[in-house]
């Protein structure tokens, strides 16, 4: 509904352009796959005397994932994973919403927060940023110990040929 | 005449709190955790989470416990806990092309860009019991590590390498994206069943059952040679498009195994000879699975490629209506309940019978004796 609502709205909203959305997606997704309690040290650490509350309180539900049938072609439904979802507002009116992976309505709050935080002032930037190169340390560091498992296929040269 | 029979109370009670007693076990021993399940039963885990046709680890760990690790019961307290949940969104479709591959193999090409991927398999074990795990339990050393990270976007092998020249079908395209999408959990099973309603089916179904039709189109009960054309197992991010953002967010990653048949179609009078595809998709790491539904789905493109029906995984209501082990199982189990009406019903019915035929034997045998001394004289 929102996203038919978006041409119309005021100009500076319009204006919330890709880079902006790209940004907010890129934060959303790094929040997404913090624990709950880097959040939770993280917010008493800095925010703790922002004032805050819930517009949605943290709710658990699921979301249909689909697939596609060989992988590109037609969609179908695959099966339901669990997701918590939560939106807070900041006391200037910034609303901060968040859909996590999971049961954990705290980890959800939190998240929630910091994406209220970064859209009021951004001063929770760094700190994503440190999240993020932890999850693509980790990433890498996988992908590393599976390409142990790669298969060199050699030839051995057998006959009688001189 | 409905007879209400009350007085198990007490009984059914008690049952189970040696159900509980029982799975606790020797005390002595230590209580197992969620999370050890979670971690180190995670094959055990996955399959919950397939079949239960719900992702969540820790969920599936708790109904592996509390069912003894009886997994068609964990698979059952899933399905159970999901209608107690509000579905938020269908997610965009995942896309398995851009996998963080843990293991990605093909058999049908061994030089294939991005290579052979073993990544955390069975294969080429030697299936001898490791009593070290028993005896010293176990605290390996971390896996060595590559010297060049895995591609991040293998090619896909169906696709990318075998899909020049029409050598293989292509999926339908263009895909209608506006097309309702079938969805088992809302609406009842309907036959003629579209494509996406088998693969869903299919992909929550019994491993086991989906394993044996599998195998049986391998011995021929269905026209269909197939090769493993890739397995790919890894993670893959999930996209939802919330209302009230306007735009796709990434909410996290969900693990699952993909693999893509490659099975010969000999041709018709107006297509060429060349490969068709069967597709698997499954929660976790499961490639037994995710081959068998491959075949299967295969074996139920009968009708769309012309084929003679000739075993029952080319029949997909023999398929679907027999595949969910949450059904099944209700229904095989069910007749250990009371059935005291229904059976006293039959049992009058048998003694009626047989009061009836043995009227008949008697009256027969007196006229045979009648017969035979009439005879005699």
């Amino acid at each position: 509904m929102m996203a038919q609502a978006a041409p119309t709205a005021a100009p500076d909203t319009a204006k919330t352009d890709d880079s902006a959305i790209a940004a907010r997606q890129r934060w959303m997704a790094v929040l997404a796959r913090t624990d709950r309690k880097t959040l939770e040290t993280e917010w008493s650490d800095k925010y703790g005397a922002t004032t805050w509350s819930h517009l949605r309180e943290p709710q658990v539900g699921m979301v249909m994932v689909r697939g596609r049938a060989g992988g590109g072609g037609q969609r179908f439904n695959l099966g339901e994973m669990t997701v918590t979802r939560c939106a807070v507002t900041l006391s200037d009116g910034t609303v901060g919403h968040s859909y996590v992976k999971g049961r954990d309505r705290v980890q959800a709050q939190y998240a929630a927060l910091f994406d209220a935080v970064m859209l009021r002032d951004q001063t929770a930037s760094a700190f994503i940023d440190v999240l993020a190169e932890q999850q693509a340390a980790a990433k890498r560091d996988h992908a590393h110990k599976v390409a142990a498992t790669k298969v060199d296929f050699f030839t051995l040269v057998r006959g009688e040929d001189e | 005449m409905y007879v209400a029979v009350k007085g198990g109370e007490r009984a059914i009670n008690n049952a189970h709190r040696l159900l509980a007693e029982q799975r606790r076990g020797n005390k002595d021993v230590r209580e197992i955790e969620t999370d050890q399940i979670e971690q180190q039963l995670s094959l055990s885990v996955t399959r919950v989470m397939a079949e239960g046709s719900l992702y969540d680890r820790d969920l599936a760990a708790l109904a592996i416990k509390q069912a003894r690790g009886d997994l068609i019961e964990a698979i059952f307290l899933m399905r159970a806990y999901r209608t107690t949940l509000p579905r938020f969104a269908f997610s965009k479709p995942i896309k398995t092309a851009e996998m963080d591959v843990s293991r990605r193999i093909s058999a049908t090409f061994k030089d294939l860009p991005g290579g052979q991927i073993l990544g955390p398999t069975f294969d080429y074990t030697h299936r001898l019991l490791d009593f070290t795990l028993m005896a010293n339990g176990e605290d390996p050393a971390e896996a060595p590590s590559g010297e060049n990270p895995v591609d991040d976007h293998m090619p896909r092998v169906l696709d990318d390498i075998l899909n020049y020249e029409g050598l293989i079908q292509d999926e339908p395209t263009p895909v209608d994206e506006n097309a309702p999408v079938a969805d088992l959990t809302r609406e009842p099973i309907k036959f003629p069943a579209g494509r996406d309603l088998r693969l869903q089916n299919l992909s929550r179904g019994d491993e086991g059952f989906v394993l044996a039709l599998g195998y049986s189109t391998q011995r021929g009960y269905a026209n269909s040679h197939a090769f493993v054309g890739e397995i790919r197992y890894g993670t893959v991010s999930v996209e939802i498009e919330p209302e009230e953002l306007g735009f796709a967010i990434d909410i996290g990653d969900i693990e699952l195994t993909e693999c893509e048949t490659v099975n010969k179609f000999k041709g018709s009078k107006t297509k060429l000879p060349q490969f068709t595809r069967g597709y698997g998709l499954v929660f976790g790491q499961n490639e037994r699975k995710s081959i068998s539904m491959a075949l299967v789905d295969r074996a139920m493109r009968a009708n769309e490629m012309g084929e003679q029906i000739m075993g029952p995984a080319q029949d997909s209501e023999f398929v679907m209506e027999h595949s969910d082990n949450v059904q099944s199982t209700g229904f095989v189990e069910h007749i250990k309940l009371p059935h005291y009406v229904d059976f006293q019903g039959e049992l009058e019915l048998v003694r009626r019978m047989r009061t009836e035929v043995e009227a008949r034997l008697a009256k027969a045998d007196a006229q045979e004796i009648k017969t035979q001394s009439e005879a005699a004289e």
